[in-house]
């Protein structure tokens, strides 16, 4: 299938799933939907980094609570529109990832997933430490009541959903053209990719700082999701579980697997969260993740197929 | 500079000193997992805190000393690391693709740890009592605080005890041996498979110790566990991967750099420091400071 008519299809996917969350016309059903779309953007993003080139990000939080704490800046500041202040964000979490990858690709992969880690918490120090976003204490976003005639909680479900299909998009689009190649030679073999010619620095350097900048623009709606944001919350360790989680238990391989983990997971976390407890939502899944990687390596998109 | 200030840097610089003995016997399990065997169990630290609340457990409920308690558990934290590189080697080793799996395997283990703890303990901070855990002994201006000592000699004993294991036994030689290369130790008519189980459960029994060692100098919640995740492994890369005498090093100059920022800029910028080594380790120096380049 062509690139446009995937996107057409996208989109009327994406129509048929706004249509219904406003026939249910329960205000739950967005809140509730909107954070299974952070988490198909949040995984693809990853999948980028961790599935096609095999460089496993534990950094996912600070990348997404960069995006989110930029849009708080820049709500004390400005009176930007919202759409701008995701660009903002990924653009922010877009340079951080880069200078991350600058400092730490040329080593081996397990060092550039130690940094991400300390990356993570460097972070978070900084912006716990740092008043003008409110500091240890957290910040307040005040949420307009609608926009444009529409519920804002709506419109932040919509603005999620364009960025799920533009990610998917992305993802899909690397998959299939020389750069998507790349990334897998440098997964399969670096040594070898270097040797014949593949620009193995520079591709990973557009690889992480893709996927940072699609984890900020998720990240970058938060405070307006939330109206009260605190770096305990933003940086919380469940987002990169989460986002690393779904990709390998919906299979690496293709742009489909996070789709298919984070719509899963994401789904049963907002279902078990309300009837079970959160807590035990989430040792769900961890148990999911360890659970797949030993008993499924390729996750579920590798039950099907070859 | 005042007498003040000389007295809080004399004190910074003994408790960093202090702090960074016990860093040392946090990291000395990475030192053999990720230094030797290059198995990056990023949940070892959640072990430590696993160790922490099995000290607790049998210090309130027993009112057993925890030191005394982790010795007695080493066993069974042993048994943990068996059970655990059992698993990790069926399913990673074997198939020769431990690369992200792996990571993904010991990411997840560290999560469930610690929403277990969660779960069974809250997220309350727990504390232990023992004789050793309030007085403190002056010399001059210099205090010497117990809480601080003796988890210092007892993790200086530990790596002291694991050193003399890894030069002078047949095993521990074979330890060494299966980081260098495993084909000749089959050569040798040593299995690398069972060399790794041992050596495995060696690095998490230590947890045992780190932990109740932890539980003594500071309370404890499930969570902190990802604060050490940073000290760990920027100790560990510093310290030259393997090293024990390395590792002793790296862990003392962090723990100084630690306690001279929180006496001097505040303890919320602590966490930072570590990591922040940790970076810059890894981009200028990632043969580690004491390492062989």
């Amino acid at each position: 299938m062509r690139t446009a008519g995937f996107v057409v299809l996208l989109l009327v996917v994406a129509a048929a799933v706004f249509g219904a969350a406003r026939l249910v016309d329960n205000p739950y059903a967005f809140f509730a939907g909107y954070v299974v779309l952070q988490y198909i953007v949040l995984a693809t993003a990853w999948n980028i980094l961790g599935g096609y080139t095999g460089y496993v990000n534990f950094g996912t939080a600070a990348f997404f609570a960069l995006g989110a704490y930029s849009t708080v800046a820049l709500h004390k500041l400005t009176a930007l529109p919202l759409p701008a202040m995701m660009l903002a964000g990924g653009i922010v979490s877009g340079a951080v990832g880069l200078g991350t990858g600058y400092f730490t690709l040329r080593l081996r992969g397990t060092y550039f997933s130690i940094a991400t880690l300390a990356m993570a918490v460097v972070v978070q120090t900084l912006i716990t430490n740092w008043s003008f976003v409110g500091g240890s204490r957290g910040a307040y976003v005040v949420r307009p009541a609608e926009v444009m005639g529409l519920d804002y909680v709506q419109y932040l479900f919509l603005l999620m959903l364009l960025l799920a299909v533009a990610a998917v998009t992305i993802a899909r689009t690397i998959e299939r053209s020389r750069l998507g190649t790349g990334f897998a030679a440098i997964r399969d073999d670096e040594v070898a990719a270097e040797a014949n010619g593949v620009p193995t620095l520079r591709l990973k350097l557009v690889a992480t700082a893709l996927s940072g900048g699609l984890m900020g623009m998720a990240g970058a709606p938060l405070p307006y999701y939330v109206t009260y944001l605190d770096p305990a919350s933003g940086f919380s360790l469940s987002y990169a579980v989460n986002t690393i989680a779904m990709p390998l238990i919906g299979g690496t391989a293709s742009w489909i697997g996070p789709v298919i983990g984070a719509v899963l997971l994401g789904t049963l976390q907002q279902v078990a969260t309300v009837t079970i407890s959160s807590a035990l939502s989430l040792l769900i899944v961890g148990l999911l993740l360890v659970g797949f990687v030993v008993a499924a390596p390729r996750g579920i998109i590798g039950w099907f197929g070859k | 500079m005042d007498l003040l200030q000389l007295d809080l840097l004399g004190n910074a610089l003994v408790s960093g000193l202090l702090l960074g003995a016990f860093y040392a016997a946090v990291t000395i399990g990475v030192s053999i997992s990720f230094g030797m065997l290059d198995i990056v169990n990023i949940a070892h630290p959640a072990f430590i805190i696993l160790g922490s609340y099995t000290a607790y457990i049998a210090n309130t409920t027993l009112g057993v000393d925890p030191i005394l308690a982790s010795i007695v558990l080493l066993p069974a934290f042993y048994l943990l690391g068996v059970a655990i590189y059992t698993v990790y080697d069926l399913a990673f080793e074997r198939r020769g693709d431990a690369s992200i799996r792996g990571l993904a395997f010991f990411f997840g283990l560290l999560f469930i740890t610690e929403v277990t703890l969660v779960l069974v303990f809250g997220v309350d901070y727990r504390l232990v009592e023992a004789v050793y855990v309030g007085p403190s002994i002056s010399l001059g201006p210099i205090d010497l605080p117990l809480r601080l000592l003796v988890p210092a000699l007892v993790s200086l004993a530990l790596i002291g005890a694991l050193q003399v294991f890894m030069r002078h036994s047949f095993t521990g030689r074979a330890i060494q041996a299966v980081a260098q290369d495993p084909l000749a130790l089959r050569l040798m008519a040593a299995n690398p498979t069972r060399i790794k189980r041992i050596a495995f459960g060696l690095s998490i029994a230590t947890a045992s110790v780190a932990g109740a060692v932890l539980i003594v100098i500071q309370p404890v919640e499930p969570s902190i566990a990802r604060d050490y995740i940073g000290r760990v492994f920027a100790i560990c890369v510093m310290g030259g991967l393997g090293s024990f005498g390395g590792t002793v090093a790296a862990a003392m100059t962090l723990g100084i750099v630690e306690s001279l920022t929180a006496t001097f800029s505040g303890p919320s910028w602590s966490p930072a420091v570590a990591f922040g080594f940790l970076l810059l380790t890894l981009a200028l120096r990632p043969t580690g400071l004491f390492g062989r380049s």
